[in-house]
């Protein structure tokens, strides 16, 4: 991967991150952890992957996005505003009256959402409609999709895994974010979904296992799912719930649960840190 | 009078469809031998998507094309594409006002020999509590034909009801024009007026016509669309008569039975008898068996008409 392309990703990634944070503290609820174990992968797809266009959130060749893990939606808000769909002062109104950020994405609310998601186990099914549509009619886009990994225990997320592959939907790629936790605890003790990797090959999937929070690796897997003909892939990323805020990272009881305001002072102080270290190097 | 099951004309409707729509998809979900969409993915193959056993999925996957701007019927039984995915056609359809067509057979108990765990009488109250979700119920081949086709036009979230069991074809093919929304007056009358929707329409107009030699004086009206619901036909029949009776292959229990006496009580009090499927579940049975069964018929119009006049 190019090293300033690497780079500037990692800026931006630092930067989606406070938007989250900045999102969640001001609504004073939300999903701030598995919005930050996404926040790279949000940031690939958003900064460099996928063809979309602020000035044109409907062009009908865009590459389509389904959040089918809606709650992380800080994550999503926060990509959309540092891409430039909405400004990113708006991301204090998340969950607020009026405001355009429910509480889990909604079509059509603000530019550059493609599905309503929040329902877990949906969103999946949807990205396959759209990819069946596009593939069906000849078009050109691509359409992705991100699960959680407790998202896995919704039985629906398996329907629409056999009809992706039965389908040849080779325009899809899912991810499912394994950061290993859900709001009960582990998601093996919970309701174990594993082995999650055996069950998508299972399924007739194309499998590709990356760490979540290496652009390098995830560049790589993109590429390659890219390139596969004749099935769906599905990159398993292995992820830290909480992800560069040095106390949520880890820890089940950050799912859905705002910041005080020193834990948010602390929040931000630590990723300033991260983002001037980048900016000296 | 000929007799066609209104999912023959639902089969039919979509190969005229597509004819003008060639963006058509249309899902099933493993019963298109029933559903009758058979009869689009035999001349259509390339346009018909077989889901298989899953109606959630299925449902999900016509919200993603209905989002790419393409036409989607999407088919299976009433009861598992209102009831087992309710939640799916709620959140993924209804909520964010996606144009899916959701072509829905076998509702009711005239399933017949499938017994209860097939005979949907709870899919109009489940449907009716979306908001933005339109709900039509044809009440014979003609209606159900041009419904299909009407609908396709209309942009947004759309719930169709069809029927296994054959019914009487008593609409006009030639002169019968389909209006969203809009009641139709079959028969004009000033003693009391029956409401009826689907395979009870037919009967009601039998049911005026032997009221009329008894000089009971009933106007009939077909609510195709249970929703919008047309409040100011239903408004103007209670100011004029007075009375109502609402005839459903439905359970009374959030039916049209259940919308008319929402608008009438509120806005112009009448009595409202309801004649649909009271609180119990269905059983085995020849379909026509357990209408007669369950009062739905021509004679339990006929009684209701009287208990609510007082005769």
């Amino acid at each position: 991967m190019d090293k300033e392309l690497k780079k500037r990703l990692e800026m931006t990634a630092v930067k989606v991150r406070m938007g989250i944070i900045e999102g969640v503290y001001n609504a004073k609820a939300g999903h701030p952890g598995g919005s930050l174990s996404i926040a790279d992968l949000m940031t690939y797809l958003y900064f460099n992957l996928m063809n979309i266009d602020p000035a044109k959130p409907k062009m009908a060749e865009r590459d389509r996005f389904v959040l089918s893990k809606g709650h992380t939606a800080p994550c999503l808000y926060s990509v959309l505003a540092n891409r430039g769909f909405i400004p990113v002062d708006e991301l204090k109104t998340l969950r607020k009256l009026g405001s355009r950020l429910q509480g889990h994405p909604v079509i059509d609310k603000i530019p550059g959402i493609d599905m309503s998601t929040g329902s877990l186990g949906q969103g999946i099914s949807a990205a396959c409609g759209m990819a069946l549509s596009g593939k069906v009619s000849g078009d050109s886009y691509r359409v992705y999709a991100v699960l959680g990994d407790g998202e896995l225990q919704e039985g629906m997320v398996w329907e629409a895994a056999m009809f992706a592959s039965h389908y040849k939907l080779d325009n899809l790629c899912a991810v499912v974010d394994n950061n290993g936790l859900q709001i009960d605890g582990k998601i093996d003790d919970v309701m174990s979904p594993y082995p999650i990797e055996e069950k998508w090959k299972a399924f007739g999937w194309n499998v590709i296992c990356i760490c979540a929070h290496d652009f390098e690796q995830i560049e790589k897997a993109f590429s390659e799912a890219q390139s596969e003909k004749g099935r769906p892939t599905v990159i398993i990323q292995k992820s830290i719930k909480g992800k560069c805020v040095s106390y949520m990272e880890g820890k089940a009881d950050w799912h859905g649960k705002a910041p005080n305001d020193e834990q948010y002072a602390q929040a931000m102080d630590e990723l300033k840190a991260i983002l001037a270290e980048m900016e000296g190097k | 009078m000929e007799k066609i099951a209104t999912r023959i004309s639902y089969g039919n409707a979509l190969n005229e469809l597509v004819k003008i729509r060639p963006d058509l998809f249309v899902l099933d979900a493993d019963v298109s031998h029933a559903t009758m969409t058979l009869t689009f993915a035999k001349e259509n193959p390339e346009r018909f998507f077989n889901c298989g056993i899953q109606e959630c999925n299925m449902l999900g996957v016509a919200a993603g094309i209905a989002s790419t701007g393409r036409l989607v019927f999407a088919s299976a039984f009433a009861m598992f594409a209102a009831g087992r995915a309710f939640e799916i056609v709620r959140n993924s359809i209804g909520y964010p006002k996606l144009n899916v067509k959701i072509g829905a057979t076998h509702a009711g108990i005239s399933v017949g020999e499938d017994g209860a765990s097939h005979q949907c009488c709870e899919d109009i109250a489940l449907m009716r509590t979306i908001p933005g979700m339109t709900i039509i119920n044809p009440a014979d081949d003609v209606e159900a034909r041009a419904a299909v086709l009407a609908m396709a036009d209309y942009e947004g979230p759309t719930y169709l009801r069809f029927g296994r069991l054959p019914v009487p074809v008593f609409n006009n093919p030639d002169t019968y024009k389909f209006e969203l929304g809009k009641g139709v007056t079959l028969r004009d009358g000033d003693d009391v007026t029956i409401i009826a929707t689907g395979l009870l329409v037919y009967p009601a107009v039998e049911a005026a016509e032997e009221l009329a030699r008894e000089g009971i004086s009933a106007r009939v009206i077909n609510i195709h669309t249970i929703k919008p619901l047309d409040e100011e036909l239903i408004l103007k029949a209670a100011r004029e008569t007075g009375k109502i009776v609402v005839a459903e292959e439905h359970s009374v229990i959030g039916g049209l039975g259940s919308a008319v006496a929402d608008v009438v009580s509120e806005k112009a009090p009448v009595p409202v008898v309801k004649l649909g499927v009271n609180d119990e579940f269905g059983h085995s049975g020849p379909a026509v068996q357990l209408l007669e069964e369950f009062g739905l018929t021509t004679a339990g119009i006929i009684e209701k008409v009287k208990k609510v006049i007082g005769k």
